[in-house]
């Protein structure tokens, strides 16, 4: 399997698809520790993606179609995944460049994902927020043989570091007013982050 | 012109509640509230600050205030995207937005420049100590004076204090406290019948006294 255009328009489709049938408990998610929009927000945001997507050039490069989810999330999604997932979507594609597939280049993809989040919200591991998933999916690809592995690994990844945000005190974000109350709950960038990798794998 | 500010909000409300209230200070200063999303919910909008941005600079420099976490992370967002020479001149204060926009129009309506306009806003953050914060010792001229105005010391006369003061070439204390921090003024808690004292030290420190003396001697234009 390439990691072509095509690659990227399934994914990014399928990532559509599921935060619309999960919205709801995004948000139930977020509403335990945060403002309760995660859900409806993601789902405004991949909409305007859907819809813009179908007006890009058939020809776009996967670095013109992550560009431009980027600058879609960052001007419709409206709370803090916005900016976020916006500027992990940007220096993915600054990473992936002008090239025809992600294949040789996943890793440094996903790190420079990675690596955006990190550098606008400045939350490090342990502070119960999405970089609990991503760094640890960011490690995970970077050991694979392959960029399938990689996918796959990351996806896992993701999904267990999600998994491992319900203990966690909040330290950035809505939920850090909540202090220990916080313990017990899912951080819902986390599972959001896990849900994106889970649609790339599968894509 | 001056610099200019940008209040953004999760709520279209309290924007617009801040611009009018830090303006009844800054009648020439452009304060421009980006508040809510786009359709008037909840939350940031990246156009609305991108817009806000372009609105507030009149080449002077902007000023950003921001409330709750993500709409730091929104104005930072529209500052990196904008191109080299306009975002040079945007600073995002780490200040409350309300006592920061108020701080910061004051500033920009006495002709500050953007990092001291930034500086009023981020001295925001310590003003629930201002009165603790600094022993200033009066080394020059000194008054002291009673208040006669209603209101005392508070937002509106505090305003015309600190743009009275920029206007001389000194450094004034009122009661120990820098008098070019409205935020530290009000921090004193100044009613009518107080008294202060008016201290000056630099170039214009007797010129910079007296005439803080007759502005708090008419009652700052009050009744």
């Amino acid at each position: 399997m390439a990691l072509d255009a095509d690659w990227t328009r399934r994914w990014i489709e399928l990532v559509a698809d599921r935060v619309a049938e999960r919205k709801a408990e995004l948000s139930h998610l977020d509403r335990d520790i945060g403002d309760g929009d995660h859900g409806e927000n993601l789902d405004r945001g991949f909409t305007a993606v859907r819809s813009r997507l179908a007006d890009l050039d058939a020809d776009a490069t996967p670095g013109a179609i992550l560009k431009l989810v980027a600058t879609t999330l960052i001007s419709t999604v409206g709370g803090a995944s916005g900016p976020l997932y916006g500027t992990a979507f940007l220096k993915a594609s600054m990473a992936a460049g002008d090239a025809e597939t992600l294949d040789d280049r996943l890793a440094d993809v996903l790190a420079a994902a990675r690596d955006g989040i990190v550098a606008r919200g400045k939350a490090e591991v342990g502070d119960k927020t999405m970089v609990d998933a991503w760094t640890p999916a960011v490690d995970a690809a970077a050991a694979a043989p392959d960029a399938v592995a990689a996918l796959a690994a990351a996806a896992d990844a993701a999904e267990a570091g999600a998994a491992a945000t319900e203990p966690l005190v909040a330290r950035k974000g809505r939920a850090s007013y909540l202090g220990e109350r916080a313990m017990g709950h899912r951080d819902p960038g986390s599972e959001s982050t896990a849900l994106i990798l889970r649609a790339a794998a599968e894509a | 012109m001056s610099v200019g500010l940008v209040v953004v909000s999760h709520s279209a409300q309290i924007a617009a509640g801040i611009v009018e209230l830090a303006g009844q200070m800054a009648d020439d200063v452009a304060i421009v509230a980006a508040g809510g999303t786009d359709d008037g919910g909840i939350g940031t909008s990246f156009d609305l600050v991108t817009a806000g941005l372009e609105a507030a600079d009149s080449g002077d420099g902007v000023v950003v205030l921001c409330d709750l976490g993500s709409a730091v992370l929104t104005a930072e967002t529209a500052l990196d995207l904008l191109d080299d020479d306009a975002r040079a001149r945007v600073r995002v204060a780490d200040a409350p937005i309300v006592e920061g926009a108020v701080a910061a129009a004051v500033a920009a309506q006495a002709g500050d420049v953007l990092e001291a306009v930034l500086s009023a806003a981020e001295t925001a953050r310590g003003s629930a100590h201002a009165d603790a914060a600094e022993p200033g010792v009066p080394a020059g001229p000194s008054r002291t004076l009673t208040l006669v105005n209603a209101s005392g010391l508070h937002a509106r006369p505090a305003a015309e204090l600190v743009q009275l003061i920029a206007t001389f070439d000194a450094t004034v204390l009122v009661n120990g406290v820098d008098a070019r921090s409205m935020l530290r003024i009000l921090g004193l808690g100044l009613d009518r019948g107080a008294t202060i004292e008016v201290s000056a030290t630099g170039a214009q420190a007797r010129e910079a006294v007296e005439a803080v003396a007759a502005l708090v001697e008419r009652g700052f234009g009050e009744s």
